[in-house]
Formats: structure tokens, C-alpha cells, sequence
């Protein structure tokens, strides 16, 4: 059998908009991976403790409240303190174009804008997930 | 693997985790874990939440889950949702509802999804109860699929099935169909503030005073999002637990239990033996142009596994 990947996409930060992560959530199901998605307001802890109890092999952030340099990089980390670093994390969002290399830098695999097309997002993860 | 069997026995949830997706995926060493936790099995309490979509499954099993925690239980959650029949995809949504014990090391919940499989739970829904068994967790809660009125194996494994009703989806003839409804040990009518909870009740109680033997189920009101009814039904569940214990139907249950996994594997093990025959897609293309029947097709590929007709 194919191996299922199982992506945990997850809104940091108190912005309720979530149409954007429930339409990746969508495309994701609809390119046959499994999605787990827990809803608006989530600390990154609880991010990383959902992320670790269902062994996901990515997180899909997605946050529109400009606390991204915040919270993203909080969850490479909290992953990499519990020994998950091998975790793929991309994001999303109003992410201003100077703030994605630092957020590369940090360990976020990559930043999908407004506009980004699903397929690619699809294509990206199926390529970097191992 | 030996690291995996003492992380997990020893409590590492990410040892755990990893388990289960060993044991989800039928991946290489699956059968060895088993083997070495299976005798670390058998202590949890297995309880089954079923019902219709969203009757509020996930909601009540966040509340049943703090109850349990008050208690100070340890607490185990399967919560199943389908896959897609297309795609082969799922969303998998019912943690929304339990988000507010991530963090909480006492819970563990696990989301799994259908993979085509029938019958309201994961194919391999059991064996990831065995791990979460052998981690320790005192009470391990399977949250079924949505079910319409067939989905019943919750029935087989569960000590105590909750069957969640609401409100509004029928009239005394849906009551009155086998199925769903059968299978219950407790009922929990949710969002019982809503127009139609008495009704609901009334023809409840009237299906079950219908009910032969010993044990009738009890019928509980809950309103979940507000925390109503929860405790007079985590007591419900486990007065049931302790009169099916008292009548020594546990032994039956047991019994059933252990052959509803065997009869799994049984179908599992025949069917990946047959496809894996060299003969196997010769048998199909022979099916196919009709030279032979499907079940002539079977004792060709019996016949390939050493298996003898069962009519010579």
C-alpha cells in the first residue's frame, strides 16, 4: 500500500480566519493525504503535542494576525525539543516578502502567499515529506 | 522496535505515536510489537461512542474525557472519520472538539482514518486499542465514524457502547429498525434542550421496554456543549461495566471479542496470501472472460495455498 501522508494543519495566534486553512485542508484531502485539523486559536505547544501524538510528517501553519515571526519559528522549536525535528513545517498567510527568508532561516521549509496555488503546496509536500 | 516496546511501556508518548503508525500502516514489525505487548493488554476499560453525524460525538467525548480526568483516569481516544472513497484522502476533524486536553498528559488521542474500511471503525481500529492498553491508559474511548444504521462493530470490542442520539431525525419506525439502535448499552440523547428530546425519550423508553433480557440499557439526557448530563452518564457507563461484570456476561464478551479479531485476521491473512499468489492475476483474466466463476476462481487460488476443495 502507498504510504498515506498525514499533514496537521494548524492556525497559531488569536486570528479566527480560517478559510484559508480549511481550503488547503480540502485540496490536501483531495490529493489523498490524510489532514488533521484542529481548529482556530491554538498555542503552538498544543500544535506540537497534537503533532507528536498523531506522528504527522507535516504541519501547515497558517496565520493572517502578523504574529508569524512569532509563532512559527516557537514551533520548529517546541518540535525540536521533543525530538521532532524531522517534522516538515511550511506556512501561510499575509506574510510580508521580508520576513520569509528569516522564517526559512528558523527552520520553516517553506511560505506559500496568497495566491499560491494548491498544487503547489500538494506538489511541495509530497516532494520533502520522506 | 525493542526501543519502541519500552518507550511505550514506560509512558513515552512519542514512542506510543510512533507504535501506532507501525501498527495503522501494517508496516514491517508490526507483528513483533504485538507480540511483545499483548500480554501487557487487557486492564483499560473500552468504551464505544457511536451515532449519526453530528449528533455531537466529539463534543461529548471532550466532556466525557474531563469527567474521566476528574476521576483522575487516564484516558485513551481513537476518534475514527471517514476517508474519502475518491481521493483515498480524509479530514480528519473531531480533535476540534478535544483541543482543550492537549496538553494535558494524561490524554492521548489518536485520530485514525477509515481507509475504505466498513463497519464504522479503521481496519486497524483493535490493534491500536492493544497499544494504548499496554501504555497504561485506564479508559480507551473509540469514537465511531458517523453511523447511519449498520455501522455496529463498535459492539464487538467496546465493554460499553454509547449509542448518542438526537432530536429531529426520525419517527418511532427508525427507533423500532435493528441496527445502531440495538447495539446500544447506554443511550445518551444530546442536545436534549432542543423541541423533540421528550418525543425522543418516550419512544426510547418504549423500544426498550420491548427488550428481552436481563440488562436494558439506561437513557441519559445531555446537553454537551454545556457540560449538562455528563456525570450521571460517565456513572451510567460504568454501572453498566460493573452489571455486565456482576451477570458474568464478560465472559461472553471476552470470548466475542477475541473472535471478532480472529475472524479480521483470518480474512485478512487469506485474502493477502491469494492476491500474492503468481497465479492470482491469471484467476482474474479467467473470471473476467468467464471461462470460470468467482468461486471457481477461489479454489483455484485455495488450491495455490495448499488448501484442499472443501466439496472433494
Amino acid at each position: 500500500m502507498e504510504k498515506k501522508i498525514k499533514v496537521l494543519i494548524a492556525k497559531p495566534g488569536l486570528d479566527g480566519h480560517d478559510r484559508g486553512a480549511k481550503v488547503v485542508s480540502r485540496a490536501l484531502r483531495d490529493a489523498g493525504m490524510e489532514v488533521i485539523y484542529t481548529g482556530i486559536r491554538q498555542t503552538p505547544e498544543q500544535i506540537v503535542a497534537t503533532a507528536i501524538q498523531e506522528d504527522v510528517d507535516s504541519i501547515g501553519l497558517s496565520c493572517l494576525s502578523g504574529a508569524h515571526n512569532k509563532l512559527f519559528p516557537k514551533v520548529v522549536n517546541l518540535l525540536r525539543e521533543k525530538g521532532a525535528g524531522d517534522v516538515l513545517v511550511f506556512g501561510g498567510g499575509i506574510i510580508p516578502d521580508e520576513d520569509i527568508q528569516g522564517l526559512k532561516d528558523a527552520g520553516i521549509a517553506e511560505i506559500f502567499l496568497p495566491g499560491a496555488s494548491t498544487e503547489t503546496t500538494i506538489a511541495f509536500i509530497k516532494e520533502h515529506v520522506k | 522496535m525493542e526501543d519502541l516496546v519500552d518507550g511505550l511501556l514506560s509512558g513515552k508518548v512519542r514512542s506510543l505515536a510512533k507504535a501506532i503508525t507501525v501498527v495503522e500502516n501494517d508496516r514491517p514489525g508490526k507483528r513483533e510489537l504485538l507480540t511483545r505487548i499483548y500480554p501487557k493488554t487487557g486492564n483499560a476499560y473500552l468504551l464505544g461512542i457511536t451515532g449519526p453525524p453530528g449528533a455531537g460525538k466529539s463534543t461529548l467525548t471532550d466532556k466525557v474525557i474531563a469527567s474521566l480526568r476528574r476521576q483522575g483516569k487516564t484516558v485513551g481516544v481513537i476518534a475514527v472519520d471517514p476517508s474519502s472513497p475518491f481521493s483515498g484522502g480524509a479530514i480528519l476533524g473531531d480533535r476540534i472538539r478535544m483541543q482543550q486536553h492537549a496538553l494535558d498528559e494524561g490524554v492521548f488521542i489518536r485520530s485514525m482514518a477509515t481507509r475504505s474500511h466498513l463497519g464504522g471503525l479503521a481496519k486497524n481500529t483493535v490493534d491500536v486499542i492493544h497499544l494504548l492498553d499496554a501504555a497504561g491508559k485506564d479508559v480507551i474511548i473509540v469514537e465511531t465514524v458517523g453511523v447511519g444504521q449498520d455501522e455496529v462493530d463498535i459492539v464487538r470490542i467496546a465493554q460499553t457502547t454509547v449509542v448518542v442520539m438526537v432530536p429531529g431525525l426520525g419517527d418511532s419506525v427508525q427507533i423500532a429498525k435493528a441496527g445502531v439502535m440495538e447495539i446500544a448499552d447506554v443511550f445518551a440523547i444530546n442536545k436534549a434542550d432542543r423541541d423533540g428530546a421528550d418525543k425522543l425519550y418516550s419512544e426510547i423508553r418504549a423500544m426498550l421496554d420491548m427488550v428481552k433480557g436481563t440488562i436494558k440499557p439506561e437513557v441519559f439526557r445531555t446537553v454537551a456543549v454545556d457540560d449538562v448530563g455528563i456525570e450521571e452518564l460517565v456513572q451510567g457507563i460504568f454501572a453498566h461495566g460493573a452489571r455486565v461484570e456482576a451477570s458474568g456476561l464478560i465472559e461472553k464478551k471476552r470470548a466475542q471479542k477475541a473472535e471478532s479479531e480472529l475472524r479480521a485476521y483470518i480474512v485478512d491473512n487469506i485474502m493477502e496470501r491469494s492476491t500474492g499468489l503468481a497465479v492470482y492475476d491469471e484467476v482474474v483474466k479467467r473470471v473476467a472472460a468467464k471461462e470460470i466463476t468467482p468461486m471457481d476462481g477461489v479454489e483455484a487460488l485455495f488450491a495455490g495455498l495448499g488448501m484442499t476443495n472443501k466439496e472433494s
